[in-house]
């Protein structure tokens, strides 16, 4: 369910389903390697069905991880229910990553 | 956040709130204010004063501030709003007005401005009794805010939302539940204003347990709700989280507490709290000073730093500004509901207009390809379409039509003022204020009204002591009417004084040589006069007018909108001037006629009729240029003549009949060519001296029409018909060209 294509320094990742807290442990075992060594990372977020706190706690892990390791790691294509769970908590502007702006998005 | 849109919104809604203010003023000179009334002109002034301090527009601030605490004791009904009262407020409005542009222009303190609002805020001192309200009128804007957090009542936080702080359990998600959800839920009983997200807590990536909760919210929000409605949103997860719920006006030392009470570091804290727009700067600087004076010494120092860092950082100033424009547009939404408006840069409206004229003239081109392949289908599609597109054009450009209303109702502002200053008693009253007209229109046709009416007052309307000896009530009134008429708009500016004194102006044209001597004139003509430049009867030259420049300027203005001036007076009895303008100044109904190989457009609304010139008629005609239609005198022309075109007259002639402003004449032409709908397309300044054409467009086949000045060429016949020996049907013989 994640999907990793490494090209030299950048790397695209990928997932595909849920983003709860049954996944995030999961998750965070192959994510966090996988950022290891990338100047730039891709997380593509459009496959993503399902979101929650567990989830948006480890977006901001990733986020956080990787600025500190110097790197840039985007999150692009979000998928709608990640952009509900980023509108609620106000996250967008804290991610800065481009989004599509939904009819929700406020 | 773009503050330049902001100032630029701010600009917008302060001219329209002074606008407010002013007519609440004036409502007022004729009724009892109701409490209403003052709240809305209270707030007004607080509103302008607010917004302005968020600008630092420091000179707007403190005169403001003048004008509303002496609102305010109105408002208290420690003060009554008399006649002088208001006026000294309708001089505040003003000088507002000029501080506002002031702004616009973007130029530094003028003196003499600033002395003007020295001189008012004086006057607004009297009206404020014990020393101890006395304000700081020209205090610096931080002061100001000191007082306006003091005015807002024992310590308490100016917030009319809610403050829920939330720290969740390391063990809510694995106890099955998603503080989103809880979030979520806490929306369906109020409205989340604003959420800020606290990740800090978040540890190292190798401490992290993904399923452990580390995050926590601050959230300002507003309810009806009690607050055990609220803690009932929380209820399952309230063992093992850290909730904190302050309610409205909670005290500041509760939020001290809350900052205390939480782990995050005070400052991130405090920032947050900004934020969300729970606590304004100040009051979080006054929290961390009250914070500060429990731990002694290093204490102190921080509290205080943290308040120098988020001013000296301007954090103060994108929440405070968001804060203050939420507040306008809130005040605006409640405007919307009355009635349903959005702005529209006119920009964009004039484009829409300008497509739908090319569309016009390519449907019209469609519609002729159609006609000459004769396919029945493809006729139906096109008149179909052509009437579609009618209705559009009729749309967009009832989209640039506004009520002249809100041009009438300035003048209630000039009447008042120049019946003061001229000491007569001067009532004005508007009706057709509904009447809608093209706002590029609207935006010229002010100032010669402004001048018309001013000319009624001063030279129309006699003194009241001669008016009571006539007979007449001792309050004059000056009028201000419009209706639609023959797709045009009529406005009329009329009054009950004196009225034109035929003699006296017969007089001075003899003077000024406008008439020759034993000329004989009617009374309409003589009328007119009063249009010609440097005419003015006035006895004696008054502030107002006089001067003898005026009525011409009115003229050209008019005429540079394609309108006429009209006027109608009886001596003794009043005057009223008519000007008539186009609806709109982009599109019109128009009827094709050809002479020769050229083809010409009348506006439709003016044409009367068409008849064919008969072979008898045309044998008379060539001697004399008038025929008899059905025993009236029809003065015409002939447009081959007129435009020197080359070829004889057909077999065939015919006469369209045009008539504008009572006037009627006949243009003689080759070949009637039916409606056709026109977009007017601006001649060249090369051609402007040309009379007779008003303009040019562009036929469906792509060649050129010329439009017909109507007005113009009926000008020419009459002018033509006042020099020549003209028989008895001269009667026609209105105005001098």
């Amino acid at each position: 369910m994640v999907t990793i294509e490494r090209d030299k320094d950048v790397c695209r990742l990928s997932i595909d389903g849920e983003m709860t807290i049954y996944t995030a442990a999961e998750l965070k075992g192959k994510l966090l390697p996988a950022l290891q060594g990338c100047t730039e990372a891709e997380l593509d977020l459009s496959r993503v069905a399902e979101m929650d706190t567990a989830g948006l706690q480890l977006l901001v892990l990733l986020k956080r991880e990787a600025a500190a390791a110097g790197g840039r790691f985007r999150f692009v294509s979000h998928s709608k229910d990640v952009l509900e769970v980023l509108d609620l908590c106000n996250m967008v502007g804290a991610f800065g990553d481009p989004v599509v702006i939904s009819s929700t998005a406020g | 956040m773009n503050l330049d849109e902001a100032l630029q919104t701010f600009i917008v809604e302060s001219r329209e709130l002074l606008q407010d203010l002013e007519q609440a003023l004036l409502r007022m000179e004729d009724e009892a204010p109701t409490a209403d009334t003052i709240n809305a002109m209270f707030r007004a002034a607080h509103t302008i004063k607010g917004s302005a301090g968020l600008f630092g527009l420091d000179d707007i601030v403190s005169f403001t501030h003048g004008v509303e605490s002496v609102l305010d004791r109105v408002r208290g009904g420690e003060l009554l709003l008399d006649g002088e009262l208001a006026s000294l407020f309708l001089s505040c409005c003003d000088h507002m007005g000029a501080l506002v542009d002031q702004v616009v222009s973007g130029s530094d303190g003028d003196a003499e401005l600033a002395a003007a609002g020295n001189a008012l805020t004086a006057r607004l001192k009297a009206y404020l009794g014990g020393p101890e309200a006395q304000p700081q009128p020209q205090a610096k804007v931080p002061q100001q805010r000191e007082q306006k957090l003091e005015a807002s009542g024992g310590g308490e936080v100016e917030t009319d939302s809610w403050h829920i702080s939330l720290r969740f359990g390391r063990d809510v998600l694995r106890n099955g539940m998603d503080p989103l959800s809880f979030i979520r839920y806490l929306g369906t009983l109020g409205k989340v204003v604003s959420l800020s997200t606290l990740t800090e807590a978040i540890p190292a990536a190798a401490e992290m347990d993904p399923e452990s909760c580390y995050l926590g919210f601050e959230i300002r929000f507003k309810s009806d709700a009690d607050k055990a409605a609220i803690e009932g949103v929380f209820e399952f997860v309230r063992e093992d989280s850290e909730i904190h719920i302050l309610s409205p006006r909670a005290k500041i030392s509760e939020y001290v507490e809350l900052i205390r009470a939480l782990p995050e570091e005070d400052l991130r804290l405090g920032e947050i709290l900004v934020k969300c727009g729970s606590l304004t700067p100040a009051e979080l600087e006054q929290a961390l000073r009250l914070q500060s004076g429990a731990p002694p010494g290093a204490g102190e120092a921080g509290g205080r730093q943290i308040g120098d860092i988020l001013v000296d950082e301007g954090v103060v100033h994108p929440p405070v500004v968001e804060a203050a424009l939420a507040k306008q547009k809130q005040t605006k939404d409640s405007k919307a509901s009355e009635g349903q408006f959005i702005r529209v840069d006119a920009e964009k409206l004039d484009h829409l207009i300008n497509l739908v004229g090319e569309m016009v003239i390519a449907g019209a081109g469609a519609n002729l390809a159609a006609q000459r392949a004769g396919a029945a289908e493809l006729l139906e599609a096109t008149s179909t379409l052509s009437r579609l597109v009618e209705e559009v054009r009729d749309s967009a450009l009832q989209l640039r039509m506004v009520q002249i209303a809100a041009t009438f109702n300035r003048f209630q502002r000039v009447v008042r003022d120049v019946s003061r200053e001229l000491g007569k008693d001067i009532g004005l009253s508007i009706s057709g204020g509904e009447t809608e007209l093209d706002k590029t229109v609207v935006e010229k046709i002010g100032d010669p009204l402004m001048h018309l009416v001013r000319n009624s007052m001063d030279h129309g309307i006699e003194p009241s002591d001669v008016r009571v000896s006539r007979g007449k009530p001792a309050k004059g009134t000056v009028s201000l009417n419009a209706y639609h008429d023959s797709g045009g708009i009529v406005i009329e500016v009329a009054d009950d004084g004196g009225g034109l004194k035929r003699e006296k102006i017969l007089q001075k044209a003899l003077e000024k040589g406008l008439v020759a001597p034993g000329q004989s004139l009617t009374d309409r003509e003589i009328h007119q006069l009063i249009l010609e430049p440097g005419f003015s009867t006035a006895e004696q030259v008054t502030n107002l007018s006089g001067r003898g420049v005026g009525m011409d300027v009115v003229k050209r203005n008019i005429t540079a909108l394609r309108g006429t001036i009209d006027l109608d007076s009886e001596e003794g009895v009043g005057m009223t001037i008519r000007i008539r303008l186009p609806l709109t100044l982009a599109i019109i109904d128009g009827f094709l006629v050809g002479v020769c190989d050229s083809s010409f457009v009348v506006p439709l609304d003016m044409v009367v009729e068409c008849v064919e010139l008969t072979e008898a008629e045309r044998r008379a005609a060539r001697d004399n240029s008038y025929i008899n239609l059905r025993g009236e005198v029809l003065p015409f022309l002939r447009l081959r003549e007129l435009f020197e075109l080359p070829g004889q007259p057909g077999r065939r002639e015919n006469i369209v009949v045009v008539r504008y402003g009572g006037q009627k004449a006949g243009l003689v032409v080759d070949r009637l060519m039916g409606e056709f709908q026109t977009v007017i397309k601006p001649l060249g300044a090369l051609f402007s001296n040309i009379r007779g054409i008003g303009g040019s467009t562009i036929l469906g086949s792509g060649e050129v029409a010329l439009i017909l000045d109507v007005p113009g060429l009926l000008q020419q016949v009459v002018s033509r018909e006042a020099h020549s020996k003209a028989p008895a049907g001269g009667g026609l013989v209105h105005a001098k060209g």
